[in-house]
C-alpha cells in the first residue's frame, strides 16, 4: 500500500527526518491561506499515486500567494496517468546545492533487505545505475538483527561521503532503516535529499509502501495519518464492478472468488487460481479474445459465493459470454464450482448453455462436475484440453455476436 | 431461490430420534439440518447447493433414514 | 532418483489440526508419503487419521529422526513455527502458509540459511517426487495426483502451486513424466529459487530436464539465467511465462504477493529476453513445454 508523499512525510517525521515545512490542502483557497503562513517561495505538489509529477505538470512554483492559488486551482484540476489527485501539498522552497537518493527495499535475491544509496540524486536512479556505477551502493543488513547505524554510515562512505554530510546522511538513512523495519515497508525512499546552503540536509520528496498484510499491525499509525480502511491503494481507483466483486469476495469467507479488475472487452472471465488467472488471461488475449475483467477463484468456495460472483459478471451489460476456466484443480472442487457458476447465471436471468462459452476445470470431483454441466447443456472439457486451447474456443464462440 | 442441484429427504423415523437429530445438525460441515420449533429435523432450503457430498450425514444414519438425491442426475423436470 | 524427497521421508505437520491441514494429512497418507504425526499446542493426545498429535515438535525429535516438517498453520503463528522446527533439528521445511509478512519470512530465511535447513515456500503447495512421496497439498486427492504426476525425468519448478500441476500433467500425457516437482512459493521472498534448485536437479541422474513456471516481479528469472550461462548444466530447461498483459500495467498487483510490475526488470518481456539469451527456450503455451523439451533432450 502506497502512501501519499504528505502522508509519508507524516511518518518520516515520526523517525525524526528534518524536513521542509509544509501543509496539505484539498482547495486553492486554502493554499492561499498556507502560502502566507509558509514563505514566499513555495512549491506546489500535486497529491497524486504517480510517479513523473514533474513532467506531467503537476508541480509547479509560486512566489505569491495569488500565485499559488491561481496555480493550485490548475494542478487540482490535472489529471495524472488517469488520477486525479487528492489535493496538494504547499512546501517552502528551499535553495539546494547537492542532492542524494537513499532507497530501502527487500532484495528478494539476497533475501535480505538493502540500503541503496547515491550522491546523485534527483534524476532515475536506474540511470544512475547504469552510467556511474560509481556513485551507487547497495548495502545489505539483517532483517533479524536489530538494526545497527555502522550498515547505513557504510551504505553512505562507499560512494565517498565523508565529513559532516556522512554523519547527518547516516544518521537520516538509519532512521529510514528503522522505519522500514518498524512499519513493514517494502520499499522506503527518499529522493531527494538534499543539501541547503547552510550545510543542513532535509528529505525532499519520499515514497513509502506498507505491506498490505501489516495493515492490521499498523492500524493506529494509519488511523493518525488519516488513511482509510478500505482505501486500496491500487494505482487506479476502483469501478463499481471491482467494488462489487470486492463486496461479493469479502461476504463469505469460503474460498476467494473476487480479486476483480475490469477491462473494456466483452468475453467475462470467471479464472483461477494466481497462476492460472495470469496464463489465461493471456491466453484469451493471444487469441484474439477480449477480456471484460480479469478475477481469481480458488481455495475451494462455496456454491454461494461462485454464484454471486458469476451472477455480477454475467449482469455487466458490456459482457456477452463468460468463459469458466482453471489449471488442474486440486483442493478446489470442480461440482461445487459449476454449481456456483450455472445457479448465477441463472439468477442474472440467462440460460447457461447460451452464456458460458466454456467450461474447463478439470480436477477434483470431476466427474460429478462434469454430469451437472451435461444437465444444463454447457459447453465443457476435460483437461485433455489445454488452457490455451479452451481459451481459443472460447474466443471463437465470441465471433458472430 | 429453491435449492437447484441437491435434494435431502428425512425419514419421519430420525425425528423420534432427539440424538441423532443434534448430532446431525452439528456434524453437517455447510448447516444443511436445523430443529425446527416443532423439534423436528428440517434442512435450511438455501444451503442445501452447497452440500459437499461428503456422506457423513448417512454415515452417521441407518438405512435409508437420510436421502440425497442429486437433482442433475435425476430425468425428473 | 528424485531430489529433497523420496519414500524414506518421514515427515510432522506443524498446524495438522486445521482444516486445510486434516485434509492435506489424509492426502498425504493416501498417497503413501510417511507422515509421522502433528503438532497443534494444546491437542496433545488426539489423533488426525490415525496419527499423533503432539504439542511441540520437540516430542517427536527427542525420540526420533525427522526429516522434514510442513507448516501449515495461520499467518500469525508461522514464524515461531518455523523457528520451532529449526530448532529442533529439522533439516527441511515445507511453509504452506500464505500471507506472511516479507519481514518475517526474511527473518526466518536468514535463520534457515544459518542452520543449513532446506526451506521451500512460503506460500507453496510443497513437493512431489511421483510413485514415491510428497509433502503438501501439491496434486490434491489420490487419483486426480496420479493422473498428473505420472513418475519419469523432468524436474518442475513452479510460483504457481496450480500450474505445477498444470505443467505436470501435460508432461505425463507427453509421456516424459516427472522426477520431482517443486511449488516454490509465489511470495517476494522464498526459501528456494529455481537457481537454488538447479544444482540438486544437476546432481540428480534421473532427472533429463527441467520445466519452469514464472512471473512478472523479481529477479528469479535473472538468477537462473546466470547459473545457467556460470555454472556448465547441461540440463535442457523450458520456461513458460504467464502474466504477460501486466507488462502494460505497472503498479498492478495481480495474483500472486510477489507478482507487481514496478521496474522495466519484473517485466515478462525483460525476463523472456535474459531466459532466451542464457539458452533456456520460453514456451508460448503449456503444451509447447513438453514438445520444446523432447527437441532439447539427448
Ligand atoms: S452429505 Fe455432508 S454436506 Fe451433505 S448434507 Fe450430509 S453432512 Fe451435510
Amino acid at each position: 500500500m502506497r502512501f501519499y508523499e504528505y502522508e509519508a512525510k507524516e511518518v518520516l517525521k515520526k523517525y525524526s527526518i528534518p524536513l521542509p515545512k509544509s501543509l496539505f490542502v484539498k482547495d486553492s483557497d486554502s493554499a492561499f491561506n498556507a502560502a502566507q503562513n509558509l514563505s514566499t517561495d513555495v512549491v506546489i505538489k500535486s497529491q497524486v499515486l504517480s510517479g513523473g509529477r514533474m513532467k506531467a505538470g503537476g508541480i509547479d512554483f509560486a512566489n505569491s500567494p495569488e500565485e499559488v492559488k491561481e496555480k493550485s486551482r490548475i494542478i487540482l484540476e490535472l489529471e495524472i496517468n488517469g488520477l486525479l489527485p487528492v489535493g496538494i501539498l504547499i512546501e517552502e522552497k528551499k535553495k539546494i546545492t547537492q542532492e542524494y537518493f537513499a532507497a530501502v527495499t527487500y532484495d528478494g535475491r539476497a533475501k535480505k533487505p538493502v540500503i541503496i544509496f547515491s550522491d546523485m540524486g534527483g534524476i532515475d536512479i536506474e540511470e544512475v545505475a547504469n552510467s556511474h556505477p560509481e556513485h551507487l551502493s547497495r548495502t545489505h543488513f539483517s532483517a533479524a538483527r536489530p538494526f545497527s547505524p555502522f550498515t547505513a554510515k557504510n551504505a553512505v562512505a562507499a560512494v565517498g561521503v565523508t565529513g559532516r554530510e556522512l554523519n547527518q546522511l547516516s544518521a537520516i538513512v538509519t532512521n529510514l532503516c528503522n522505519l522500514f523495519l518498524e512499519r513493514d515497508l517494502t520499499l522506503a525512499e527518499i529522493n531527494p535529499i538534499g543539501k541547503l546552503e547552510d550545510g543542513s540536509i532535509i528529505a525532499l520528496d519520499c515514497h513509502l509502501d506498507m505491506e498490505s498484510e501489516a495493515r492490521n499491525t499498523h492500524s493506529a499509525l494509519l488511523a493518525e495519518i488519516g488513511v482509510p480502511e478500505e482505501d486500496n491503494r491500487q494505482s487506479r481507483p476502483p469501478t463499481q464492478f471491482e467494488i462489487d466483486a470486492a463486496n461479493v469476495d469479502a461476504a463469505d469467507t469460503r474460498g476467494v472468488a473476487g480479486n476483480l479488475t475490469e477491462f473494456d472487452g466483452n468475453l467475462g472471465l470467471i479464472i483461477g487460481a494466481g497462476g492460472g488467472s495470469l496464463t489465461l488471461f493471456d491466453a484469451v488475449r493471444a487469441a484474439g479474445g477480449k477480456p471484460a475483467n480479469y478475477c481469481e477463484i480458488g481455495g475451494n468456495p462455496s456454491v454461494a459465493k461462485a454464484a454471486n460472483l458469476t451472477k455480477l459478471i454475467c449482469s455487466q451489460p458490456k459482457v456477452d459470454k463468460v468463459a469458466v476456466m482453471m489449471n488442474v484443480v486440486s483442493n478446489t472442487r470442480v461440482d461445487i464450482v459449476a454449481r456456483g457458476v450455472i445457479k448465477g447465471c441463472i439468477e442474472a436471468g440467462f440460460d447457461p448453455a447460451e452464456k458460458i462459452a466454456i467450461f474447463r476445470i478439470p480436477g477434483s470431483w470431476e466427474e460429478e462436475g462434469f454430469a451437472l454441466l451435461e444437465r444444463y447443456g454447457v459447453d465443457y472439457v476435460d483437461r485433455s484440453v489445454s488452457m490455451h486451447e479452451a481459451a481459443q474456443r472460447a474466443v471463437e464462440k465470441m465471433k458472430g455476436i | 431461490m429453491p435449492a437447484m442441484f441437491i435434494s435431502i429427504a428425512i425419514e419421519d423415523s430420525v425425528h423420534k430420534d432427539q440424538e441423532l437429530c443434534n448430532r446431525l445438525v452439528s456434524m453437517c460441515p455447510v448447516d444443511i439440518f436445523e430443529i425446527s420449533e416443532k423439534s423436528q429435523l428440517i434442512t435450511v432450503e438455501e444451503n442445501l447447493d452447497e452440500c459437499t457430498l461428503c456422506n457423513l450425514c448417512i454415515e452417521a444414519s441407518s438405512d435409508e433414514q437420510i436421502k440425497i438425491e442429486k437433482l442433475y442426475r435425476s430425468d425428473s423436470n | 532418483m528424485s531430489i529433497l524427497i523420496d519414500e524414506n521421508t518421514n515427515f510432522i505437520i506443524q498446524g495438522i489440526t486445521g482444516r486445510e491441514a486434516v485434509t492435506m494429512a489424509k492426502e498425504l497418507l493416501d498417497y503413501g508419503s510417511k507422515l509421522v504425526g502433528g503438532v497443534t499446542p494444546g491437542r496433545k493426545g488426539r489423533e488426525v487419521h490415525g496419527v499423533p498429535v503432539e504439542d511441540t515438535v520437540r516430542a517427536f525429535t527427542n525420540s526420533q529422526s525427522i526429516g522434514a516438517s510442513i507448516i501449515s498453520v495461520p499467518p500469525a503463528f508461522a514464524a515461531d513455527a518455523v523457528n520451532e522446527a529449526i530448532e529442533a533439528g529439522i533439516k527441511l521445511l515445507v511453509v504452506v502458509t500464505e500471507r506472511i509478512p516479507r519481514k518475517q519470512v526474511a527473518q526466518f530465511v536468514e535463520y534457515a540459511q544459518q542452520e543449513e535447513v532446506r526451506l521451500i515456500g512460503p506460500n507453496c503447495l510443497g513437493i512431489i517426487s511421483p510413485g514415491k512421496s510428497k509433502l503438501g497439498g501439491v496434486g490434491g486427492a489420490l487419483e486426480s495426483c496420479e493422473q498428473a504426476f505420472q513418475p519419469g525425468s523432468i524436474g518442475v519448478m513452479s510460483r504457481s502451486g496450480g500450474m505445477t500441476t498444470e505443467i505436470a500433467n501435460s508432461l505425463s500425457e507427453s509421456g516424459l513424466g516427472i522426477s520431482t516437482a517443486i511449488s516454490i512459493g509465489g511470495d517476494a521472498i522464498i526459501g528456494s529459487t529455481y537457481a537454488e534448485l538447479m544444482p540438486l536437479f544437476d546432481a540428480d541422474p534421473e532427472t533429463k530436464g527441467i520445466a519452469i513456471y514464472s512471473e512478472p516481479g523479481g529477479r528469479a528469472e535473472y538468477e537462473l539465467a546466470e547459473y545457467m550461462e556460470s555454472s556448465g548444466s547441461k540440463l535442457p530447461v523450458v520456461a513458460f511465462m504467464a502474466g504477460r498483459f501486466m507488462d502494460e500495467m505497472p503498479g498492478m498487483r495481480f495474483g500472486h504477493a510477489g507478482t507487481i510490475v514496478e521496474g522495466k526488470a519484473d517485466t515478462t518481456s525483460e525476463k523472456i529476453a535474459k531466459l532466451s539469451d542464457s539458452g533456456i527456450a520460453v514456451a508460448e503455451k503449456i503444451e509447447d513445454i513438453p514438445v520444446l523439451l523432447k527437441q532439447r533432450i539427448r
